[in-house]
């Protein structure tokens, strides 16, 4: 009975105890160190900190959510933030005292200086225990405080964040339109000082609060004033909207320049995989782990039938737009192939196969068998880029373009099957094929369209990405792309439009983003992938159907009770 | 011509000889009963009839239609109908949404909503959940939301699969009296039973099957009186 109420000692110093070990982690894995170079509050807070301050903070939230009241909460939070700087003093105190670099590489001097924020053992230790307690007590606060100012708070700290660490592509972003430049350089660093200002950081911080709360109390009035509009008017208001949109998206190059419009384009053909895998795996329930196969056969189908080299068997040397619909029509076929074998398979011997498949295809594509057609492990170079209209589409500017429409097509296409009968049945089978069946769904007829569309939206973007790059190898297609794909549908929502779209920008763009950080890309991939299966497992953007599942303690109906 | 006719039926499970020759035949508008212990082969006579499996000797036919060349899916537009042992709903969607996916068979709109309203009708429960997630209903709803959707598809025949499974009694006499007002409504009703009193309470005609064959059949009055029945599956002596 008293457990209820009284302070859980336990998970507060577990919980401080966790947060330790990671930022132990983060530091020797030489995180601290190699993002210390980076400011994002310039002057003040550097990336390598911001690591440790989040571990801390989040540690906290979680330590001050075991707590039975506000003030224990509080309390408990402190506990685990103090705790998580005894850990970190340890690590210090052992690489001042200790040789530890002979095994630990990343256990250097540096490291214990920024720890100690270049005050030494043990004036520093004491600056690292208070600003942890400090930070710990901040999670809880943020735990006790209203879901609303919590949400706010969390997104100007994320904007903050965001903005710093994007700060140079930004600067140079503006700084290539010629204009502004003056206006917002107060917001950032000076000089050789990366990151926001100290200034910076504050309007920001306060800009995004401010918007966000503001927008929470009037959003629903909005919301009441449209849907009472006549309907023509609301139909009218939402094609004003799409038209906004389509427009910001068709000037976007313009502003983004060359990298940022690089970034977008790889993005944008991960997003346009995204959808097709959406389909086989969220939408139809059929677990893919070979779907690189599909965008490999795109690739090199165009590279096959467009390219100008004459170093291959046959030279077709086919215009692009001759060489596009006969290279998803191969990959609707491959589609086709690789679904009838596995009909009668469910879950792991269907991913299996999958990603045998995958395999094979590489395989392939690398060996000596079908060198003098497709290029063996020299692959297929001089790939023309396409002329649309007589514009040539070769730089990442034009490429946009044809990636857009692909996304667009795509996303209609899903969205439009989504809601169709096929939907439908592709929903009913992910659910129960048996009891599918037994409502008239053919699932044979079902299985293969999904591997079909699927294996055709990749197809498009692998025909894309051959044209972009003019040159193509077998081990642009490995298995990680696979991965990427399904990793970007789980982190966005599985079955989920939109999420496709939120994991793109989270899981190709970003890290394209922020290459100077790569060695470390695939070790914060696979932490995000774990926070969030434990935190969010139904992803960012969650379809409503899966919503349901990971939230069926709060169902839409008063309780059931059972009576005859 | 008897609307449902089974005739020696051989099924196997890999090696396995899990039907030996079984024989029956549904007459319209009837409710027969098949009884028998676990094991018995009862679900697997329903599974070959819906053609989930495929018999190697025998013929099923649908009002003298041989349906070896039809599959599961296919059978449905036919006007069979299982309702799977264990529900086997979608736990994820709605009732709205399951009752929907039961009339993915049928095409005319106005039909559809007709039947939709039957169900309501017949399962005013499931009127006040329908907008609920069907996992999140109780045992007994979910299997009248099963019934509920396989009647969507407006079967001829309508096979049942342990209804009463894991059912508090009361539920289970609320289920069997709906099964009786279905039947009434002219849908023929084949019911696989292990609480066999109920089910010869409410069938005219019924099989007692086991180990893959049928050692019994008569009308549901002389079961009752067998003392073979009483003994093995009635629980008298």
């Amino acid at each position: 009975m008293s457990t209820q109420n009284r302070f859980n000692w336990q998970k507060a110093i577990q919980l401080g105890g966790i947060a330790g070990l990671i930022g132990v982690l983060i530091a020797l894995v030489g995180m601290v160190e190699s993002f210390d170079h980076r400011d994002i509050v310039a002057g003040a807070i550097s990336m390598g900190w911001t690591m440790l301050l989040l571990t801390v903070l989040v540690a906290a939230y979680f330590s001050a959510s075991h707590q039975p009241s506000k003030s224990f909460s509080l309390v408990a939070s402190g506990i685990t933030g103090f705790i998580f700087s005894l850990v970190m003093s340890l690590l210090a105190f052992l690489i001042e005292n200790l040789d530890l670099r002979q095994i630990l590489v990343n256990a250097s001097p540096n490291l214990l200086k920024i720890l100690t924020l270049e005050n030494g053992i043990p004036n520093g230790l004491i600056s690292l225990i208070v600003i942890s307690t400090i930070f710990g007590i901040l999670g809880g606060a943020l735990y006790i405080l209203p879901a609303k100012i919590r949400k706010a708070i969390s997104l100007g700290l994320g904007m903050v964040a965001f903005l710093g660490l994007m700060e140079d592509i930004i600067q140079v972003t503006i700084a290539s339109t010629g204009s502004g430049n003056s206006a917002i350089g107060w917001m950032f660093g000076r000089g050789t000082q990366s990151g926001l200002s100290i200034i910076g950081a504050i309007v920001v911080f306060g800009v995004v609060i401010g918007g966000n709360l503001l927008w929470g109390t009037n959003a629903p009035k909005i919301n009441a004033q449209v849907s009472k509009m006549p309907p023509n008017r609301q139909r009218s208001l939402r094609i004003l909207g799409y038209g906004l949109i389509l427009l910001v998206v068709l000037y976007l190059p313009v502003v983004l320049g060359l990298y940022l419009t690089e970034v977008v384009n790889v993005t944008g053909l991960f997003i346009l995989m995204g959808l097709g895998l959406n389909i086989v795996v969220g939408f139809a329930g059929l677990l893919d782990l070979g779907y690189v196969a599909f965008y490999a056969i795109g690739a090199y189908t165009v590279g096959v039938l467009t390219s100008l080299s004459g170093q291959l068997s046959t030279a077709f040397e086919w215009n692009f737009w001759w060489a596009l619909p006969v290279s998803i029509f191969i990959c609707v076929m491959a589609g086709v192939v690789l679904g009838i074998p596995v009909l009668n398979m469910r879950g792991d011997y269907l991913a299996i196969v999958t990603l045998g498949f995958g395999e094979i295809i590489r395989i392939l594509a690398l060996s000596d068998f079908l060198k003098p057609h497709i290029g063996g492990s020299q692959g297929i170079v001089n790939i023309p880029p396409p002329d649309f209209l007589g514009v040539l589409l070769n730089k990442p500017q034009t490429l946009y373009y044809l990636i857009v429409a692909g996304c667009i097509l795509a996303l209609f296409v899903s969205q439009r099957l989504r809601d169709s009968r096929l939907g439908r049945s592709w929903k009913a089978m992910r659910e129960d094929e048996d009891v599918a069946q037994a409502m008239g769904i053919n699932l044979v007829a079902t299985k293969l369209l999904a591997f079909a569309t699927g294996a055709a939206f990749s197809g498009l973007s692998g025909t894309i990405l051959a044209v972009k790059l003019g040159t193509i190898y077998p081990h642009s297609f490995a298995l990680l792309i696979s991965i990427n794909v399904l990793s970007l549908i789980i982190v966005g929502g599985m079955g989920s439009i939109p999420g496709v779209f939120i994991g793109g920008l989270l899981l190709a763009g970003m890290p394209e983003l922020l290459r100077e950080f790569a060695e470390y890309r695939l070790l914060i991939y696979g932490a995000l992938l774990v926070v969030m299966m434990q935190v969010r497992p139904e992803g960012f953007w969650p379809e409503e159907t899966h919503k349901r599942e990971f939230h069926e303690d709060a169902p839409d109906v008063t309780p059931v009770q059972e009576a005859a | 011509m008897s609307l449902l006719n089974i005739d020696n039926i051989h099924t196997y499970y890999g090696n396995i000889h899990a039907l030996k020759g079984v024989s029956l035949n549904i007459e319209k508008g009837e409710i027969v009963t098949l009884i028998g212990a676990n094991g018995a082969g009862k679900t697997t006579t329903l599974r070959t009839i819906s053609g989930l499996l495929k018999p190697r000797e025998g013929k099923v036919t649908l009002s003298g239609e041989d349906l070896a060349k039809y599959k599961a899916h296919e059978i449905v537009y036919k006007g069979i109908c299982m309702v799977p042992e264990g529900r086997g709903i979608f736990a994820r969607l709605t009732v709205t949404e399951n009752l929907e996916m039961g009339a993915y068979s049928r095409s005319d709109k106005t039909e559809i909503q007709q039947n939709m309203e039957r169900a309501f009708t017949t399962f005013p429960r499931l009127k006040e959940r329908r907008t609920q997630v069907a996992g999140t209903l109780s045992g007994g709803e979910q299997q009248m939301l099963a019934m509920g959707r396989a009647l969507m598809s407006n079967p001829s025949i309508l096979l049942l699969d342990e209804p009463s499974m894991g059912l508090a009694p009361v539920l289970v006499e609320l289920i069997f009296d709906i099964i009786q007002q279905i039947n009434k409504e002219g849908t023929t009703i084949l019911l696989v039973e292990q609480n066999a009193l109920m089910a010869l309470g409410i069938a005219s005609r019924g099989y007692v099957l086991q180990t893959g064959q049928i050692v019994l059949s008569d009308s549901a009055e002389n079961l009752k009186k067998n003392p073979t029945v009483q003994k093995a599956y009635l629980g008298m002596e």
